[in-house]
């Protein structure tokens, strides 16, 4: 067997449609201005417009159809994705679609069928999920004290402050479990915001101490351990899928400057030190596209299996480095305008550092790969 | 038309038990990774006699016309051959410049004569084919070669110099860009392109030494050498055209070649299979994390390249720069390559220094020779930097 081993990558035409349509509703609905607006607000988004995003099914793409869902998968989620980090759009449809397939996967169609009807109504949705900035940390120390109450808090929650849902993993008898808890449960000073280098995202700590979870909230058995283990995939791919988007679109702002900026009487887009590094930039987007939807490919309904993880995990280590590649260069090639609030290259450095962090960056993936591969 | 899934698996099999067959020995002196590193009589003949067996088992030019000694069958069947050479590491099928890139295009624009005249003598590896593009003046800028072509009657006459001609010493023709009109107003215009025969008076080849320590390519002189009008492919003028034509084949839209192996294909697998057995620290170097993590950048880089061949069929994913990945292709292959070698080196620790001749060379240097022979790919063809420049340009639209 070769170490490059499952090559597939197919695309539905569901998947083709639903990508056109993405993009152009993020043409329309998120220019760059919109994007702007939403920088300093306290959600991060506009909810008229994540109305808009519900009313077209998008909470529901990967949800059974039993649950108002279309039954589309995790596949059909990412061209989604792809098209809103081409945009710079926030909202938080990341957090709740990684939400609700965390509940989906470890709670079961049946069991958890109306909350997430809900979701699919347009509920929004956050996993609780480090205790600490270490992604590979396996330790869990929020846990239900024996009245069945929260003890303990998470950081870098997502979305925390729009979420009306969140789904807390904890440790149960000495295992994961998860504890749904709705946001009228939490005290009113349970939620600190951090601030973020990335102004179009949210997230906070929250301390969940205090908080009752009615039985029917608890979540617990083997199946926990198996949607935990792909929500870390799940999350990786589409960070991803939103980090190349932005990585296109970095790509596209800095080949506008390089053919309007003059110096030296010509174009700086004709000097080969800022074209080869941009045709680098172009070769990495390309890469990136093809490992997004090649892992999008491989997802399937159930748990994800051995091929599905590596490419997730290759997507991620790729694509992070990619924005972080585009978004230093976007800077530097737009010289003392890069260097201003008002260049756009700022949001995609921004961008570039949050997508890194997001689910493992790309060493802690590359070391996850390194076993699979070599081992 | 397609084959079948039992016609695909008989036709494999067939092969693989020809190949067992009739892999030849080891001949006990060094035989050429590419075609650019045939360098003397002895490598020569033994290649001439191995593509000459393989055509004539009807596993070479297969999809190429039955009436100029092809096998007029579909492509498919070629692709399988193909795959068997790789898998039972079968020498090379040596005649590139031929098969590969002057076969096609005489395939695709030649006249009915030319068909006749040459495309058998290319399969069969009676006729050994040689490039005359480059000059020592004019590399990357080839629009402004300078080798002189004036008409004389029912000849023409050939003056000036070409470089880095691969196997100019062992061909019987060459793909020759030359200029027939310096007054042209673009430096394209002037351009013309002849199927030319090597073995006229006024044609001297010289050898150079490579870096590898063969002579696999030539200096080619051209002082009043006389060859007949009727070498000209297509029109006066039309040169340049017919040479981007040919830059097409050579840098890797493989539709059309006649197949074989053209070059020992080395693969990330190979690599790490022959590393198993080397220490770093003490430990085997893949258990080491820092080297780990270099592999798995390149096994990355390898599959990406794999997946974009995939995601280049996927019309709804090449809408934004719809030929990118196409053009980029070259590049990407080549430079990959390149950087791979040069780890494999990297990673054999004090016997990373070891060359060819040496009794404990890995493999008998194979990774450092390798290594050097990458940069025919990333030089030849188009220099990494030239092929960067039409991406930004044609792909990118940024400016010259
Ligand atoms: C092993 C081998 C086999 C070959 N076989 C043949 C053959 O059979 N027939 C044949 O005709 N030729 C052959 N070539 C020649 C090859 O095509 C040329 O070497 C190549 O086109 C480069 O030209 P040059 O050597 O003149 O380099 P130059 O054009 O002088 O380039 C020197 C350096 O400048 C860079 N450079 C040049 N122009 C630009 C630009 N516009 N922008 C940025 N950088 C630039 C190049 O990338 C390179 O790094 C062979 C070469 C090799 C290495």
């Amino acid at each position: 067997m070769s170490v490059i081993g499952n090559t597939a990558l197919s695309f539905s035409e569901e998947q083709a449609m639903l990508l056109d349509v993405a993009r152009e509703f993020c043409r329309k609905k998120s220019p760059i201005a919109a994007v702007r607006a939403q920088l300093e607000t306290g959600s991060g988004y506009d909810p008229a417009l994540w109305d808009e995003m519900v009313a077209l099914g998008w909470t529901g793409i990967a949800l059974p159809e039993s649950c108002g869902g279309s039954g589309m998968g995790m596949a059909t989620v990412v061209p989604v994705v792809e098209a809103m980090g081409r945009a710079m759009l926030g909202t938080p449809l990341i957090s709740t679609t990684l939400a609700a397939q965390l509940l989906l996967r470890a709670g079961g169609e049946g069991p958890m069928e109306s909350v997430l009807a809900d979701i699919a109504a347009g509920a929004t949705a956050t996993v609780a999920l480090l205790e600490n900035a270490d992604w590979g940390e396996s330790r869990i120390t929020c846990t239900l004290d024996a009245g069945g109450v929260l003890q303990g808090s998470k950081k870098f929650v997502a979305d925390a402050t729009a979420a009306s849902l969140f789904v807390v993993v904890i440790e149960h008898h000495g295992a994961p479990a998860l504890a749904i808890v709705r946001a009228g449960q939490l005290s009113g000073d349970a939620i600190s915001p951090h601030t973020l280098i990335d102004q179009t995202r949210r997230s906070a700590s929250v301390n969940f101490g205090g908080v009752a979870v009615a039985e029917g909230d608890l979540i617990t058995g083997g199946a926990v351990v198996t949607a935990l283990r792909d929500l870390y995939l799940l999350g990786a791919l589409l960070t991803a899928a939103e980090a190349t988007g932005s990585a296109a679109s970095c790509l596209d702002t800095i080949v506008d400057y390089l053919k309007t900026r003059k110096q030296f009487g010509k174009l700086i887009g004709s000097y080969q030190a800022l074209k080869h590094p941009t045709v680098d930039i172009l070769t990495a987007v390309d890469s990136g596209r093809s490992f997004i939807y090649h892992a999008a490919t491989l997802l399937g309904e159930g748990p994800l299996d051995r091929d599905a993880e590596i490419a997730c995990r290759m997507a991620k280590a790729h694509a992070t480095e990619t924005l972080l590649y585009a978004g230093d260069r976007a800077v530097q090639f737009h010289g003392g305008m890069g260097f201003t609030y008002e260049c756009d290259a700022q949001l995609y450095i921004r961008r570039a550092q949050w997508s890194q962090q997001q689910y493992g960056d790309a060493q802690h993936h590359r070391k996850r790969l390194a076993s699979l591969l070599l081992d | 038309m397609s084959i079948s899934k039992q016609e695909a698996k008989d036709f494999r099999d067939q092969v693989s038990a020809w190949m067992k067959e009739n892999k030849p020995a080891d001949p006990g002196f060094l035989l050429p990774q590419t075609f650019m590193e045939v360098g003397d009589e002895r490598q020569l003949e033994f290649l001439r006699e191995w593509q000459h067996k393989v055509w004539s088992a009807g596993y070479l030019g297969m999809a190429w016309p039955e009436e100029y000694g092809g096998g007029g069958m579909e492509r498919g069947y070629q692709a399988i051959a193909d795959q068997e050479m790789r898998r039972h590491a079968v020498p090379i099928c040596f005649n590139v410049i031929g098969l590969g890139w002057a076969g096609p295009l005489i395939i695709d624009m030649g006249t009915e004569r030319e068909k006749a005249r040459y495309l058998k003598g290319i399969l069969s590896a009676e006729d050994i084919w040689c490039q005359g593009f480059s000059e020592p003046d004019h590399g990357s800028d080839l629009g402004n070669a300078q080798t002189r072509a004036v008409r004389d009657g029912d000849e023409y006459v050939l003056n000036g110099q070409k470089i880095w001609t691969t196997m100019g010493n062992f061909a019987r023709y060459m793909i020759l860009l030359a200029r027939t009109n310096p007054d042209a107003a673009r430096k394209y215009d002037g351009l013309s392109y002849f199927l030319a025969p090597m073995n006229v008076p006024g044609i001297e080849t010289r050898p150079i030494r490579k870096i590898t320590g063969e002579y696999g390519f030539t200096e080619t002189f051209f002082t009043d050498a006389r060859i007949p009008a009727d070498c000209l492919m297509g029109e006066e003028g039309q040169g340049w055209k017919i040479a981007m034509q040919t830059l097409q084949y050579e840098r890797g839209a493989e539709a059309g070649a006649a197949g074989g192996l053209m070059m020992v294909r080395v693969t990330i697998d190979d690599m790490i299979e022959e590393l198993r057995d080397v220490a770093r620290d003490g430990e085997p170097v893949l258990k080491d994390p820092v080297m780990r993590d270099q592999l798995v950048k390149m096994i990355m880089e390898e599959k990406s390249i794999a997946l974009g061949d995939r995601r280049a069929r996927v019309p709804a994913l090449t809408s934004d720069y719809p030929h990118s990945l196409m053009l980029s292709h070259k590049l990407r292959t080549t430079e990959m390559t390149r950087r791979m070698r040069q780890f494999a080196i990297n990673l054999q620790g004090a016997a990373g220094g070891l060359y060819v001749g040496d009794p404990e060379a890995r493999q008998g240097g194979f990774w450092q020779r390798a290594y050097f022979n990458s940069f025919s790919a990333t030089i030849g063809g188009g220099t990494s930097q030239v092929q960067a420049n039409i991406v930004a340009e044609h792909i990118l639209g940024l400016p010259k």
